[in-house]
């Protein structure tokens, strides 16, 4: 079945410079008295989620906004490092909106609806105007100009950003906004709550049953329109860079009431994060990829150099240049270290399966910035009149400069790995970091259910099959600043005589009673193992069959030992505590009972993806250069749609269609 | 290594809370601090006791949930970090570590380690924020230009991740190190100028009313924020406050 039949994507007619304006121009509008009498829940306070929220409350309507954290600028996007991409082609390298669209479908491998890429880009610039009107410090050069660095992908500077915290500052922009509106009495804020499940009635999203996590009290939320800002589901992963509390469980709620749930194999495993320290470790850490601009990534080129690393008798840096081996740069001659995400990634998964890994477990490779630090040192000595041949000024000026552009990064890192990086290169290997796949949403950004949004990470979005670098944050503030505001309005302009949404009816009733029965369940279970143990379970079975390269015969495996585990988690789970006051155990159990389910469907969707595109990469499917492989046919958004069990998930495919863009082999060589 | 935890539990903000020992053993050096609690929590539950509870989330230095006050210090005895930074390589075997909430009247306790920080949120509610609608419908980002030093003190100050390791430093609670960073960061852009006089004033009025401290100038705040947000930030904020009052 193809989703045209019923959920069309509903992307406006005419050619794609203008459909985005043509849309706004037709689309139905709420009176400015008529907003004060609708209201919309946002779940998430992030990126999206807070622009959004911030966004809705000014143009009017009535907003109840919800976030797990202590306070809504604790949401995960602060965690977001290198940068924000846009296409103002400020350093005049010949950028564009149609660049910026076409580096972001080739980047996703050609899995993404050109329409929504192509608003996407139209909007990018307006987002560097509104942040900076909202006091958001982005890096400026000495004539007080903004800077902009590179991002992997891309062969033009388009990236803004706030030294290595850009994702902080944009989003105390966002929370800054929403504070005025929570001052206004415009945006209701609720800290600390959960959502636990969506509540529709006469086939609309009518609203939520929020858990206030303080006194474990189950609350009752109506609206005309809910809108999940709820982020990734990189967790189902167990270890990750996502933030401990960061789940699957608002979009899973809304998946199992009906709405699709689009291409959720598409992970992006990010090439530079902090190795694995051992069994303990609770989660990872990214290092940006804003280091490629000045990192060179390699690993030794001999066999002895390896086992003498290892062993600790051989240094990195006393091995010659000629015995190194800068695979990226082999490789990849016009890209070099800035290749995307998941084609570095794989480089350096094949170097160390090859057996040229550099530390004990031979999974990480160096990311080496002794290079740039003599060729900003030279510069800078030359241009402040010194000695350019004087090696030990050039590297503390250098080392400087460094210092400037990533400090807090290599701070970060001598924290965690107790290694000065100014000294010795840095040690890498790829982790989980963001979510391609997501909530199935048409033009409007709605689900498959009426009235209900998703946006953000937490949709399907337009990043395809793989994430180009400082994309992210762009698509969350377009979604919630500049796209949502406009297209929900499409929708409520019917709402203005609906009046509040009463939630003493059959259907709020039945959705706290489901929830309450859940919760129950898990108190009252005999078992006698920690949530975090079938979390870590399932974090190796998705790590080893369905992570950086996946076959068949892992995939049916991983299946079925995902529904074995998720028996025995319901068997043997122990929740401590009680159903009343705070209690992370019980938060934990529902979050983890959601990824195992969505675990089971990632793995299917895998399995029935036989082709290689973006971060998703099946053996079966490679050139014979150990590229990915694309195969037409699949030139699809894979949406499932709920049916009991994940094995029983019902496939929809959207075509994609490309009249834009050439569908070429993507290359980087 | 082996360790001797004392931790503050306390069932809930009616409840009254006391130290309690656990001993612990076979800790990795690599591990970071709130890990060795994660250890400490598994066998809690194993054994059927309630898990020690307390706030955290990115685990990576900057959402600002992590608290803690160790061995009296906010986030630990290493300088310029947040406890989910701080790792075990910082102790050594032996060791008895007391770990408490922060403590400040503004910051009641929640449930053992965790504290109520939305004094903080209610302080940015009175003006954390540059009244501009986010229409996008703004001049080009470039029209205006800005010094180079004055964005990147803008930045510095902009840094601040709300932790309250500040308050929790400051022997009167005082919350000025956290409000001058947002004071400072809009006073310093042209883009905060229009209500510069009126921010400083309303949040002033706000962080006292939550019953946050006096500032005494001992500097401790500076001295414990894991992000080294300077105090010259309050100078800052005193002298916008005293020309705003001058001048209304």
């Amino acid at each position: 079945m193809k989703i045209g039949a019923n959920f069309p994507a509903k992307t406006p007619e005419g050619p794609i410079e203008d459909k985005w304006t043509s849309y706004k121009n037709k689309i139905d509008l709420v009176n400015p008295a008529n907003k004060r009498l609708i209201d919309i829940i946002v779940v998430g306070t992030g990126l999206a989620g807070g622009s959004a929220a911030a966004s809705l409350a000014e143009l009017g309507y009535n907003i109840k906004a919800f976030c797990f954290q202590d306070s809504p600028r604790r949401a995960h996007s602060i965690a977001a490092q290198g940068g924000i991409n846009a296409s103002k082609n400020y350093m005049g390298d010949g950028d564009s909106d149609y660049r910026l669209f076409y580096d972001t479908v080739k980047g996703g491998d050609y899995r993404a609806r050109e329409e929504n890429v192509y608003r996407l880009a139209e909007v990018s610039g307006n987002i560097i105007d509104q942040c900076v009107a909202q006091g958001v410090p982005f890096a400026r050069d000495y004539g007080g100009l903004l800077d902009n660095r590179s991002f992997g992908g891309v062969l033009v500077s388009r990236t803004f950003y706030a030294k290595g915290q850009t994702g902080q500052q944009l989003l105390l922009g966002a929370y800054s906004a929403m504070n005025r509106q929570i001052a206004r009495g415009k945006i209701k804020m609720y800290n600390r709550h959960e959502m636990m499940d969506l509540v529709i009635v006469d086939g609309k999203a009518r609203g939520i049953i929020a858990k206030n996590l303080i006194t474990g009290e189950l609350e009752r939320h109506s609206a005309h329109a809910v809108v999940i800002a709820s982020g990734g589901y990189g967790n189902v992963f167990y270890l990750s860079t996502n933030a401990m509390g960061s789940n699957v469980s608002a979009a899973w709620k809304i998946h199992r009431k009906g709405a699709w749930f689009a291409n959720p194999c598409f992970t992006q495993i990010h090439p530079t994060c902090i190795p694995v320290s051992g069994d303990h470790q609770s989660k990872l850490t990214l290092m940006s990829e804003s280091l490629r601009n000045d990192g060179r990534i390699w690993v030794p080129a001999k066999e002895e150099d390896v086992k003498a690393i290892r062993s600790g008798a051989l240094k990195p840096t006393a091995i010659a240049e000629a015995d190194r081996d800068y695979f990226l740069e082999r490789r990849y001659p016009a890209f070099g270290n800035l290749v995307p995400r998941d084609v570095a990634s794989r480089a350096a998964k094949e170097r160390c399966d090859a057996g040229f890994g550099v530390n004990a477990t031979g999974e990480a490779v160096y990311l080496d910035f002794a290079a740039a630090v003599i060729r900003y040192g030279k510069e800078k000595a030359l241009v402040t009149h010194q000695d350019a041949n004087n090696e030990v000024l050039v590297l503390k000026l250098g080392r400087e400069i460094i210092a400037t552009k990533y400090g807090n990064l290599f701070q970060m890192y001598e924290k965690i790995v107790d290694e000065n990086p100014y000294e010795t290169p840095m040690m890498i290997y790829p982790a989980v970091h963001y979510t391609m796949g997501g909530v199935w949403v048409d033009y409007d950004l709605m689900t498959t259910i009426p009235g209900c949004y998703a946006i953000g990470e937490a949709n399907f979005s337009e990043h395809g099959a793989n994430r180009l670098g400082a994309s992210a944050l762009m698509q969350g503030l377009a979604d919630g600043y500049f796209v949502l505001p406009y297209t929900i309005g499409n929708y409520l302009a019917k709402d203005i005589r609906t009046g509040t949404i009463p939630v003493d009816t059959p259907e709020f009733a039945a959705a706290e009673k489901g929830v309450r029965e859940q919760l129950e369940r898990f108190i009252n279970n005999k078992g006698s193992k920690p949530v975090d143990y079938f979390h870590k379970k399932l974090g190796k079975i998705m790590w080893n069959k369905v992570g950086m390269s996946r076959n068949g015969k892992d995939l049916k495996e991983a299946v079925e030992e995902i529904q074995n585990i998720r028996d025995e988690f319901y068997k043997e789970v122990k929740v401590p505590g009680d159903l009343e006051g705070f209690n992370e155990e019980l938060a934990k159990a529902g979050r983890v009972a959601d990824f195992l389910e969505l675990g089971e469907l990632f793995a299917k969707d895998a399995l029935n993806r036989e082709e290689s595109c973006g971060g998703h990469f099946r053996e079966e499917h490679q050139t014979a250069e150990g590229e990915a492989k694309r195969n037409k046919a699949f030139q699809y958004v894979a949406a499932w749609e709920h049916n009991g069990a994940p094995k029983d998930a019902n496939l929809h495919k959207e075509m994609l269609d490309y009249k834009y863009i050439e569908v070429k082999e993507r290359s980087y060589k | 290594m082996d360790l001797k935890l004392k931790i503050w539990r306390q069932k809930n903000a009616a409840a009254k809370g006391k130290i309690v020992d656990y001993d612990i053993s076979a800790i990795s050096s690599d591990m970071s601090f709130l890990e060795m609690l994660d250890v400490l929590n598994r066998k809690l539950i194993e054994k059927g006791d309630e898990p020690v509870s307390f706030d955290h989330d990115c685990r990576e230095g900057i959402c600002g949930s992590c608290s803690l006050q160790i061995n009296g210090r906010p986030h630990g005895p290493d300088g310029g970090t947040t406890t989910c930074q701080l790792h075990m390589r910082k102790f050594k075997d032996g060791d008895s570590i007391v770990i408490e909430p922060f403590r400040a009247k503004a910051f009641p306790i929640v449930k053992d380690l965790i504290i109520d920080r939305s004094a903080f949120d209610r302080v940015q509610h009175a003006g954390a924020f540059i009244s501009v609608n986010t229409s996008g419908n703004t001049q080009d980002a470039n029209a205006t230009p800005i010094n180079k030093g004055n964005a990147d003190h803008a930045f510095d100050a902009a840094s601040c991740i709300g932790c309250g390791a500040c308050v929790a430093a400051c022997k009167n609670a005082s919350a000025m190190l956290f409000v001058s960073a947002k004071v400072s960061q809009y006073a310093l852009l042209p883009q905060g100028q229009v209500e510069r006089e009126m921010r400083v004033t309303d949040m002033v009025s706000q962080m006292d009313e939550e019953g946050f401290g006096a500032c005494t100038n001992t500097g401790a705040c500076e001295a414990e924020c894991p992000k080294g947000i300077s105090i010259t930030n309050i100078a800052r904020m005193n002298r916008e406050f005293i020309g705003s009052n001058l001048k209304s």
